[in-house]
């Protein structure tokens, strides 16, 4: 007979409390790993994506509003800048690349974007990764009222290769303000797992002419994404824009923006810790509660045990070894209950931002969680553990009627 | 050498009004190996306190007790564990089963603190006490009487050379009474195992050739039944 078998009778004895008890182990186990796994991803992803460039050009307004705007497709577009601005830049000798985009229409609430073909020749939305647009399609002609979709809004609108659909003016849609433009779904873009995927890219001309537009800003950007030959060279651009001029935006670089924004979220990041913190101790009080609950009617049986030789380390043993025995059934538990909120959350968050989360990637908190959460949970263990070790076996003992 | 020697043993309690009473006064005492003997005594006058302090639950204020020709009672309460769980079975009133564990469990019990434990040994012990086909019978499947005769195998599961007896048959009825104390008797004598009985019951103390008053034995019994 080994201690072991002792506590897993013991467990079975009081199963309905110690299984609450896990449950409530491997609730706290998986909040705690799928928020700090989606806090990490996001921030990861927020970071380091610029999608190719290092800058942002737009109208006079917030970096981060430019950089959500045109790289992230989150946020309204300020306002427009003049295509002689982008011309400017584009002469500009440190200028690599520049890609106008023009925005203000979407699809069934999927934004309609419009840019020039060099988004997808010439860029590399990372190391090494470029656009590709799926087989038996091709690029849109910018000439011709075409389309390429991103993999996410194809499969969401269930749009294929050579189907038609007429775009709705406004980032948001209203099925009353629809365009007469028809256009032609001529390539559906590979998953990327970026902002790009959930967008509808036709060319640029297409939204700056659109129906309903006025005529007078045919001419108009949203923003240019710039890449630079030298990187550095974003600081004097800075200098020329947001210090000397005071009509347009230079966001750079894309990442430092983001970063910015996060950093002003640092609090957040204290409450989100401090709400954990609580969490795990909720789940350890529940393991608490369930053995100390129990403990005046093992008092009878640990007084037989000492009759039996026991020690009372042994038994104090048993009760911090049953606590523990909760906690990393909860811990495994919660590794279920963390997969099961991670895909419930990667699918709203891919929905809403285009960030794509890994579940299985790997992060620190999947050995400091589960093991914080058995160590609390064997702690808490401690408090019954010594009401046993306490137990006057010869009182005990004594016959009940 | 005698199994058990008691000298000066003595123990009191401190009663609600934080008066001390003297519960246990026993001069001497002394139990051969192999030797079964009896105790009568009626309720109150320290029958399980004196199988307690035997057995090293309590530990006495005053006094020697010696095991083996080892003196017991100034152990430290992990050596006195150890001296129990190597050389000494319990078998109580109620039986004190686990419910959570099956009679060969209960009896495995008996030796999980001991020196090792032997399956084979914990069958045959239950084989012995007839119940080699409730094995796995989890005690409230069992009769009263089962159930005491699986206490009897757990008691003498760690092959003891003590076994200590608080009122064994005090939950059985006259017929199932006679089975088990003479089931414990056989086994304990099987065993080479001394039998110490505590018992008020007539029947059970007629069927003892030695049978020792614990009036007389007690000093404080004495004293407190001529105060009284």
């Amino acid at each position: 007979m080994t201690l072991w078998r002792m506590v897993i009778r013991s467990l079975r004895q009081q199963a309905l409390s110690s299984t609450v008890a896990a449950i409530s182990i491997a609730l706290a186990a998986g909040l705690l790993m799928a928020v700090w796994v989606v806090k990490a991803q996001s921030r990861d992803t927020l970071t380091r994506f610029d999608a190719g460039f290092d800058a942002v050009l737009g109208a006079r307004s917030s970096k981060l509003q430019l950089v959500l705007n045109a790289v992230f497709h989150l946020e309204a577009s300020p306002a427009n800048l003049d295509a002689q601005d982008y011309l400017d830049l584009q002469k500009n000798p440190s200028v690599e690349l520049a890609v106008p985009i023009a925005m203000g229409d979407n699809y069934r609430g999927y934004r309609v974007v419009g840019t020039v073909p060099e988004m997808f020749t010439k860029t590399s939305y990372a190391p090494g990764r470029h656009y590709t647009i799926g087989k038996s399609g091709r690029l849109f002609d910018p000439a011709l009222r075409e389309a390429v979709v991103g993999s996410f809004a194809a499969r969401k609108l269930g749009l294929r290769i050579g189907d038609k659909f007429r775009p709705y003016h406004g980032l948001n849609f209203n099925e009353e303000e629809q365009h007469d433009e028809t256009y032609v779904v001529v390539g559906i873009l590979e998953p990327s797992n970026t902002p790009a995927d959930r967008v509808l890219w036709i060319p640029l001309e297409g939204v700056q002419h659109m129906s309903g537009h006025a005529a007078a800003t045919a001419t108009e950007l949203s923003a240019v994404l710039v890449k630079l030959r030298n990187p550095l060279a974003g600081r004097a651009l800075e200098l020329q824009y947001n210090r000397q001029g005071h009509r347009l935006t230079w966001a750079w670089p894309i990442g430092a923006t983001m970063a910015e924004l996060l950093n002003k979220f640092a609090w957040f990041d204290r409450v989100l810790a401090f709400v954990a913190a609580l969490v795990a101790l909720v789940a350890a009080g529940s393991v608490l509660a369930s053995i100390h609950n129990s403990m005046n009617e093992r008092r009878r049986q640990i007084a037989i045990l000492r009759a039996l030789g026991a020690r009372r380390s042994t038994i104090a043993g048993s009760v911090v070894l049953e606590a523990m025995t909760i906690s990393v059934a909860g811990v495994v538990l919660g590794f279920v209950f963390y997969w099961v909120i991670m895909t419930g959350a990667a699918g709203v968050i891919r929905a809403e931002t285009g960030m794509v989360l890994e579940p299985l990637a790997w992060h620190p908190v999947f050995v400091w969680a589960p093991l914080g959460l058995i160590a609390l949970g064997a702690a808490a263990g401690w408090l019954p553990a010594w009401k046993a070790y306490q137990t006057n076996v010869a009182k005990h003992l004594a016959p009940v009627n | 050498m005698p199994l058990l020697e008691i000298a000066g043993l003595q123990k009191g309690f401190s009663r609600p009004d934080g008066v001390y009473e003297k519960v246990i006064d026993i001069p001497s005492f002394t139990l051969s190996e192999r030797a079964q003997v009896a105790i009568k005594g009626e309720s109150g006058l320290g029958k399980t306190t004196l199988l307690n302090l035997i057995a090293g639950i309590l530990k006495p204020d005053a006094g020697s007790i010696k095991l083996m020709g080892r003196e017991v009672s100034s152990l430290s309460e992990a050596q006195r564990d150890r001296v129990r769980a190597e050389s000494m079975g319990y078998v109580f009133q109620t039986f004190n089963l686990l419910p959570a564990f099956t009679c060969y469990e209960n009896v495995l019990l008996g030796m999980t603190f001991g020196d090792k434990i032997d399956p084979m040994f914990a069958q045959g012990m239950l084989k012995r006490v007839g119940l080699e086909a409730r094995l796995q019978y989890y005690p409230h499947q069992l009769s009263t009487g089962q159930q005491q005769r699986v206490a009897v195998a757990r008691a003498l599961a760690n092959r003891p050379k003590l076994v200590l007896a608080d009122e064994p048959t005090g939950n059985l009825d006259g017929a199932n009474s006679d089975r088990a104390l003479r089931l414990i008797r056989e086994v304990c004598a099987e065993n080479d195992a001394a039998l110490l009985l505590v018992s008020h019951d007539p029947n059970v103390l007629s069927q003892f050739e030695s049978v020792l008053s614990l009036k007389e034995l007690n000093q404080a019994g004495a004293r407190s039944e001529v105060g009284e």
